[in-house]
Parts: structure tokens; C-alpha cells; sequence
């Protein structure tokens, strides 16, 4: 409240916030720490005055006041700087005297985030916890009629595909007559899916390229990474590691004057080209770099001014149907590397999934189809796009994967699966249950910053403030003096962990149910739900 | 897990033998099921100069509707071995009417038609004939080949052959295989045992095949209106093993690149690594992961084995020139050929294919990493 007692619509106080900040007059040590690391300064030094009533002994003396200052925080109500939940000042605090805490009921702050007619943005996935995926169970397990393997011992073939594989027969006939066929990738079934350079701090895609680098050249798993729309850094694009990095293009074409130019110098192809037509966590929306985010550099390697907000087109905006957008884009692309290099759409999570992907198989350069779920993160976008658009990946998947059995081309077109894997932490559950769902394969995003770069943000709507380059971890800044606070070497080496320890859970999934020679791409027989409605949607076992 | 004997020689040989050998390995097997493929027929069969033959059981009124049917389509009965049986079966075999081996004159309108054709009309009639016999429960049909009798029956296998008389001399075959189930995971219906039967195409299988969704989903695909039942997980070895030998017209050397393909490294170095990648990518959706022994005839009359790449199920190899056979255990190929050299029995491992040609002179190991024959 100001204080001439004043209140306006907006004014709240902090029981309508949704943290607030708890803070022990008594252990704190007057450091600052906790103000000074606040990225939405919710906190600042408070000044307060305080009444102490002294009533002498006896009766000469009549009870006096005596008014003292004490010095500690006050968190601010305004809700421009309302607490994002961090709870870095926390992180920081010596004697530990400073936590945000939930309110016990819903925020009136959502009320009046829209202050300039602007709604709300942020980063982050949709204000959901939760979801199907972690009701899956994998039920059909090997014992007496056939053996379980030893996920420790035996040899495993962790592989999946990308690229248009064709029907055996034609396959074999080209092969015969020495004709063209599709390229194929054999990689690892968990990939980093596209967070572009600019919504990421350069620390954290170097961390990322670099651990992607080391599990590829000294283990020998063959992950790969998706630039995101927003180029790649030209010494990456002349190195021998753009082998293991797929370029995304997407409507904004952001970086594709740099690519262009490199292409004549690059050392390898592309791992492949992946094509963004949607993003789960925002779907019909294109892509956002806010002005905050675009500095120097990022400018340089986007080509476009600096201090400008990048908001791409939700189309591409040089096509005008389905054949223009999709198969003439595709064949563009793969003439680019001499038709060397897979090329493949991504699209969000929508009912129209198995158009376009009916439209794919009848082009036969579409070198997989990427699907992206609403639980999915992004760098920036409305909340409103956030919390309710977008459709579910586990039933998207399903029918498009069933479609494909039922054109007899689920061998043909890869479906990768993104958005919301490993939200509740169960990355390699989920990503199992994906894959004997019809996936080939999954991307994660929003997965590998909390693992791999310690990313504080929740479905309970924590943090979230990547759009606009406060990010406390440096994960999603462009302010050298919040991304130095990552070191690249560190995250590359969270990335190998996060991979290592998937590969061991995911043998711990696959040896008890007897497979390990393939990935049970399909392997529906497999799983399970407790929930009739789901398993009749999903068209596998009902299990309670 | 079941028990499987295979056998192949140079004189016709009553089923007798194979059933004698399922008897040793009695453990093995629990009565849920017997099957038996023959072909290479003795006398009165190998006179019948290509003319098909129709495997089934019926009822009294199924077989009317086989005649009607059978007549329609212009064939006629040029040859039948009706199994007359006791009234009371022993107990464990279900009391049936019929027990038909019935060959066939082909219609006159077939003339001059080319094999291929022939072969699609075969199996296309089988199909129809099951799918009535289902309507009406009233036939079951194992196989209408030329110079194939297949017979499959719940129970005992030797009370079974006794019932049946398999000891006659008109039921003699110089290939045999035969199967004993051991039920495990399905119903007992005799269109889940073995050996599955497609256009001169055999297998017979032990074990569990764990990636059998992903498999029966990517055959009922292909377009083949062959590729149906799947009563058994098993069946499907057979149609990948004749889409390898009829789709991809690859020899039998490359069956087990389908099921079973060579990891990455080993790929690399491989002499045909370009068509063998290939092929993994392309018929991904056919690799299984066991535990399987794969027996099985092709259309040539070869006879093989193969093991899946980890698991592996008992299987060895053994005999003499002109006298061959493959069995589970070592018992049913002591019973079967007591008087070969044990020092040349071989138990194939999980890179090998162990075939018998049809001139039956020896037992050809082809391994994995070996060079695949050109493509033509």
C-alpha cells in the first residue's frame, strides 16, 4: 500500500502474491546476498521502525514508547516485482534465514499481470504437474517361459533410426540397380531437442554441444542435438561435431544466412535438417526471442539488429498449402547437402497430426515426423498459448503411430516424441512408454536444463522468467554476468551423467521384458494403465 | 518349452520315427499339441505328378461343404487317405469325424497358368476353406499344397499316432517335422501349433517371441493376404522367412540377417556390409529377440536351423549322408539315427545357420559374418 494509505485495483498485499517471503530477523546477517541476487528484485532493503513499549517498576516513572529502526528485507507487492519463487535468495543466504514460500490459496496476482494491456509471458512448460505418461507401467515381463536379460551384462543395441527407410522390396531393388536411397541416421533415442542460441546463454549451448561431443567421441553413444531456430556459431558449422547436430529452420529463418554461407566449407553433413513448423508449449505461435535477450552476438549470428524483440511468424510465411510448406521445403532442404541429409518436419501436438502426417507418407523425402506435446517447454511465449493450447503426446503419438501401421509404414517414417518427458523426473520411463507407444525416438528440452544446468523452474509455476533473460542459473540469460555463472564444462559433464544413467535405466526397463536386440518401437503388448479411459484411448492393457 | 524333431532322407520315412523321437523327449512336451509337416512323399503320394493336396479335420457336415466348395471351384478328388479312428479317442484328443488327406486334380480353367499364380490360388483357396471352417466350426486346414500333408491334433504324440494309424505305409515322407507343445501362453487351438505352413514355406519354433506385437502388425501390412492367423507368436517366423525368400528373393543365408542382424561394429567390417546394413534398417520391424530355435523346410526341400542371438534354445544337428535330422535334444537324434558319427553333431550357436540341402550329402554351417551371395 503506498503510503499515504491510498489503494488502487492492483494494489495487493503480500497474502495475495503467490510467495512470499519468509525471513528470520534473528539469524540474518545483514549481508545484502539475498537483494542483490533477487533477478526480479522482489526484495530490497527494508528500513523498519518499531514501537517498544517500557513500563518502569513502580510508580514515579509513567510507561513510556521508545521508537527503534531495525534494518532487513521487504518484499515488494507491486506486481511488476513480485517474487518468482527461485528462491535463489535462499541459495545465497549464509545462515540460510530466507525462503519464498507458497501461499495456501490461489494468487490474486494473476489478476493483474496484464498491466499495459499486455498478457502475460514466460518461459517454462505449461502450469500443469503431472501427466499420463507416469501412469504407465511396463507389465510384460519375462520370467519362466522366456528368460529376462541382465541389463547389466548382456549386449544391448540402443539404437534408433532417422531418415525415410523404404519398404524392404524397393529397398533392395534400388540397392540392386544402384539408385538413390533416402539417407539414413543411426543415433541415440534420446535427443536434445531444439533450444535455439539466444533463447540459451552461450555457456549453456556450449556445455550442451560439448557434452554431446564427449558422449559421441569417447562412449561411442551417438546423441544428437537440435540447434533450435537460431543458427549455430560458425566455428561449430566448420567442425567436425556438426556431424552430431541437427539444424533446425523454421519460420523466422533465423542463422540460415550463416548455415548458407558455411555450407560450402563444412568438414561433415549435418546430422540432419529438422523443419519447425509448431512447438508444443505454443502451438500456432512462432517462436520468441524477446529484446532483452537479443545482444551483440546473438544479433550477429541471427543477422538481425540488436535490442530488437524476434518474434518468427507462426507459418512459414513463403508457402501458402500443405504440398508448398511441407514437400517442396523438404526437397529444398535435402538439395542444399546433395540429398545427403534426412530432412524432417516438426509440428506441436494438434488433432490434425495424422493429416500432415498422411501427407508425409505419400512424400517420399519426409525423413520423420517430429511431434511435440503440450507438455513441452519454450524460451518465451503468452501464458495463455502455455497452459491451454496444445494437445497431449501420448494419444498424438498413438494415432499417428497406429496410422502408420495401418498404411503399413511404420518402418518408413520415424515418429519422434517430445514435450513433457521426464516432467516428474521419470525420463527414461517415460521415454520407454513413448517408444512402446510407436515413438523411434524422444527429445527432451526442458529435462536437460534441470539436469544438466540445475534449471529452478516447475509446473507450479517457480522461476519461469527465461523470456526475458533474468535467469538466475544463467541457463536461459544473455547477461554475461548471470551466465557466467555456469560453467560449460560443468554442464557438458551433467549432460554425460544424464545420458549414462538414462541408458542404465532404460537396459532396466528393456532386459526385463526380453528385448534387447531392437528397440521395441510399437512393443504396445508391453504396457499398462490403471485407467480404463486411457487404455482404451491409447488401445493397450487395462491393468489395476 | 516345446520339443522339435526334423528329419530328412533319402528313403520315404514313416512319421513314426519323428514321433518316437518327441516320446524321448517327453519332458518337453505336455500334450497341448502335436504337429507334423511331411513332404517329399513316399508311394502313393509322389505319383500324384504336382497335384495338391488338402490337410484338415472336419466334421461330418464340414465335409459336405468341402465338397460343394471344392467342387464349385472345378477340382477334383484324384486321390484320399481318409483316417478312419476308433469311436473313443484316448483321453487328451478330442473326439473328431474326419481326419482328411485328400489330393485334387487341378480345375481345367488352371491350365497353362505360370507357378507363381498357382501358388497364389492355393493359398487364397486354404484362406477361404479356414475362414469357413470358422464361420461354422465345422473344418480346421492345415495346408493345401502339392506334395505337403501336415496333420495336428491335441494329446499325446505317441497315443496320438497310435490312434491315428501314422504308422501306415501310405504316410511315408522323406521330410519330416514334427512338433511337441508345451503350452505356455495361448489357448490350445490347433491353429497355434507348429509347424506353420505358408506356399512351401515351413517353421517350428521353441521359446517365446518377445517382439511379436511389432512383428505381426508390420506382416499384416505388407500386403501379403498370406500373412494372417498369428494364433501363435511362432507363426510369424515362418512368414518373415518366406517374405525373406519370396518379397526380397534373398536365400536362406540371410534369414538370420533379418531376425537376428549383426551389431554396428561388426556390420562395418562385414564383406557385404553395404546390403547388409541395409537390410537391418529396412526390415527393422522383423528383428526379434528370442529365446527362439527356428527349424524349418524351405520350397527347395532344405532343412534348417537357426538360434536367435542371445537366449538360444537347445537344438543340435546329425546323421549321415542321406540321412539327416535336427532335434531338440540329443536323445530324439540318438532314437531317430543311433548309427551316425556324434563326433560331427553339431548345436549351431548365435551367428550360425546349420542347412541340409535337398541331395542330402551334408550339413552346411554358414556363419553370420561370412560374406551374403551377390544380389542378382
Amino acid at each position: 500500500m503506498s503510503p499515504d494509505g491510498s489503494i488502487a485495483p492492483s494494489t495487493l498485499s503480500l497474502k495475495d502474491l503467490p510467495w512470499q517471503i519468509h525471513w528470520d530477523r534473528d539469524e540474518c546477517a545483514l549481508c545484502g546476498q539475498c537483494t542483490a541476487v533477487c533477478p526480479v528484485n522482489a526484495i530490497e532493503l527494508g528500513v523498519h521502525r518499531k514501537r517498544i513499549v517500557q513500563s518502569p517498576i513502580g510508580l514515579d516513572d509513567a510507561p513510556s514508547n521508545v521508537y527503534q529502526v531495525y534494518y532487513g528485507i521487504r518484499q515488494k507487492t507491486d506486481p511488476a516485482y513480485a517474487c518468482v519463487g527461485c528462491a535463489m535468495c535462499n541459495l545465497v543466504c549464509p545462515n540460510g534465514c530466507i525462503i519464498p514460500c507458497r501461499s495456501d490459496e490461489a494468487d490474486k496476482l494473476r489478476y493483474h499481470v496484464n498491466r499495459g494491456g499486455q498478457p502475460r509471458r514466460r518461459g517454462g512448460r505449461r502450469n500443469v504437474p503431472g501427466g499420463v505418461l507416469d501412469q504407465i507401467k511396463f507389465v510384460r515381463i519375462s520370467m519362466l517361459t522366456d528368460p529376462a536379460l541382465d541389463a547389466g551384462r548382456h549386449e544391448f543395441e540402443v539404437r534408433t533410426l532417422l531418415g525415410r527407410v523404404l519398404p524392404p522390396e524397393e529397398n533392395l531393388r534400388l540397392l540392386r540397380k544402384q539408385g538413390w536411397i533416402p539417407p539414413v541416421r543411426e543415433i541415440y533415442p534420446l535427443m536434445i531437442g531444439a533450444m535455439s542460441f539466444g533463447a540459451l546463454s552461450p555457456n549453456m549451448w556450449e556445455g550442451l554441444q560439448m557434452g554431446v561431443g564427449y558422449l559421441n567421441e569417447e562412449l561411442g553413444m551417438p546423441v544428437r542435438i537440435c540447434t533450435g531456430e537460431g543458427g549455430c556459431p560458425p566455428r561449430l558449422l566448420r567442425s567436425r561435431f556438426i556431424k552430431y547436430v541437427i539444424l533446425q529452420i523454421a519460420s523466422g529463418y533465423f542463422g540460415w544466412d550463416e548455415i548458407i554461407r558455411a555450407i560450402p566449407e563444412m568438414k561433415e553433413d549435418p546430422c540432419a535438417i529438422e523443419i519447425k513448423y509448431g512447438q508444443g508449449a505454443k502451438p500456432g505461435d512462432g517462436g520468441l526471442l524477446m529484446w532483452h535477450k537479443v545482444n551483440k552476438l546473438i544479433a550477429a549470428i541471427r543477422g538481425v539488429p540488436q535490442g530488437v524483440s524476434l518474434p518468427s511468424p507462426p507459418t512459414h510465411q513463403t508457402k501458402y498449402s500443405i504440398e508448398e510448406a511441407v514437400a517442396k521445403m523438404i526437397q529444398s532442404m535435402y538439395m542444399a547437402w546433395d540429398f545427403r541429409v534426412p530432412v524432417y518436419p516438426k509440428i506441436s501436438g494438434t488433432t490434425t497430426a495424422t493429416s500432415v502426417l498422411n501427407n508425409l507418407t505419400r512424400n517420399p523425402y519426409a525423413a520423420a515426423l517430429a511431434i511435440d506435446g503440450e507438455d513441452g517447454g519454450t524460451g518465451a511465449a503468452y501464458n495463455v498459448s502455455m497452459d491451454h493450447m496444445g494437445h497431449p503426446i501420448a494419444s498424438n503419438l498413438r494415432d499417428c503411430y497406429l496410422n502408420l501401421v495401418k498404411v503399413g509404414m511404420q518402418n518408413e517414417i520415424p515418429l519422434f516424441a517430445g514435450g513433457g518427458i521426464g516432467k516428474t523426473g521419470n525420463l527414461a520411463a517415460n521415454a520407454a512408454a513413448l517408444i512402446m507407444l510407436g515413438a523411434s525416438g524422444v527429445q527432451i528440452g526442458k529435462y536437460i536444463m534441470q539436469a544438466a544446468a540445475g534449471c529452478l523452474g516447475s509446473e507450479s509455476d517457480r522461476c519461469n522468467i527465461c523470456n526475458v533473460g533474468l535467469c538466475p542459473k544463467g541457463i536461459t540469460s544473455q547477461d554475461p554476468r548471470l551466465y557466467r555463472r555456469l560453467a560449460p564444462e560443468q554442464v557438458a559433464e551433467r549432460v554425460v551423467d544424464v545420458f549414462l544413467s538414462f541408458d542404465t535405466e532404460l537396459k532396466k526397463i528393456l532386459a526385463p521384458l526380453g528385448r534387447s536386440t531392437s528397440l521395441p518401437i510399437g512393443m504396445s503388448d508391453a504396457i499398462g494403465v490403471n485407467d480404463k479411459g486411457v487404455a482404451e484411448r491409447l488401445q493397450i492393457r487395462y491393468v489395476v | 518349452m516345446c520339443r522339435l524333431f526334423a528329419v530328412t532322407s533319402e528313403t520315404p520315412l514313416s512319421p513314426m520315427t519323428a514321433i518316437h523321437a518327441l516320446d524321448v523327449m517327453k519332458e518337453g512336451h505336455d500334450g497341448s499339441g502335436v504337429g507334423l509337416f511331411l513332404s517329399g512323399l513316399g508311394d502313393p503320394f509322389d505319383q500324384l505328378d504336382g497335384a495338391p493336396i488338402l490337410s484338415g479335420i472336419f466334421t461330418s457336415d464340414g465335409l459336405k461343404r468341402l465338397d460343394y466348395f471344392m467342387m464349385d471351384l472345378g477340382f477334383i478328388t484324384k486321390y484320399k487317405l481318409a483316417i478312419k479312428v476308433p469311436k473313443d479317442p484316448p483321453p487328451g484328443i478330442p473326439k473328431r469325424d474326419i481326419y482328411l488327406v485328400r489330393a485334387y486334380e487341378y480345375p481345367e480353367t488352371w491350365e497353362g497358368l505360370d507357378e507363381s499364380e498357382i501358388h497364389e490360388r492355393l493359398m487364397l483357396i486354404r484362406l477361404q476353406m479356414q475362414q469357413m471352417g470358422k464361420e461354422k466350426n465345422d473344418m480346421i486346414i492345415f495346408s493345401f499344397w502339392p506334395d505337403v500333408i501336415m496333420i495336428k491334433e491335441v494329446g499325446d504324440p505317441i497315443e496320438m499316432a497310435e490312434y491315428l494309424q501314422l504308422d501306415r505305409k501310405e504316410l511315408q515322407a522323406r521330410i519330416i517335422l514334427a512338433q511337441g507343445r508345451q503350452n505356455t501362453n495361448y489357448a490350445i487351438n490347433l491353429y497355434a501349433c507348429h509347424p506353420f505352413f505358408l506356399q512351401g514355406v515351413v517353421t517350428m519354433t521353441n521359446g517365446e517371441n518377445t517382439a511379436f506385437i511389432p512383428i505381426k502388425e508390420y506382416l499384416m501390412s505388407r500386403g501379403d493376404p498370406g500373412y494372417v492367423g498369428y494364433q501363435s507368436d511362432s507363426e510369424v517366423f515362418t512368414h518373415i522367412l518366406h517374405f525373406t525368400l519370396n518379397h526380397l528373393e534373398l536365400g536362406i543365408e540371410a534369414f538370420k540377417h533379418v531376425i537376428t542382424p549383426l551389431r554396428d561394429e561388426a556390420l562395418d567390417n562385414h564383406p557385404s556390409s553395404v546390403l547388409l546394413k541395409e537390410l537391418k534398417h529396412t526390415c527393422r520391424r522383423f528383428i526379434v529377440d528370442g529365446p527362439n530355435c527356428v527349424i524349418g523346410c524351405l520350397p527347395d526341400k532344405t532343412l534348417f536351423l537357426v538360434q536367435d542371438r542371445k537366449k538360444l534354445r537347445p537344438g543340435v544337428v546329425g546323421g549321415r549322408p542321406g540321412l539327416y535330422a535336427i532335434s531338440s535334444e540329443m536323445c530324439g537324434l540318438d532314437v531317430a539315427i543311433g548309427d551316425r558319427d556324434k563326433s560331427k553333431d553339431f548345436q549351431p550357436m548365435y551367428l550360425d545357420t546349420a542347412f541340409i540341402r535337398a541331395d542330402r550329402k551334408e550339413v552346411t554351417v554358414c556363419r553370420q559374418t561370412d560374406q551374403l551371395p551377390l544380389l542378382h
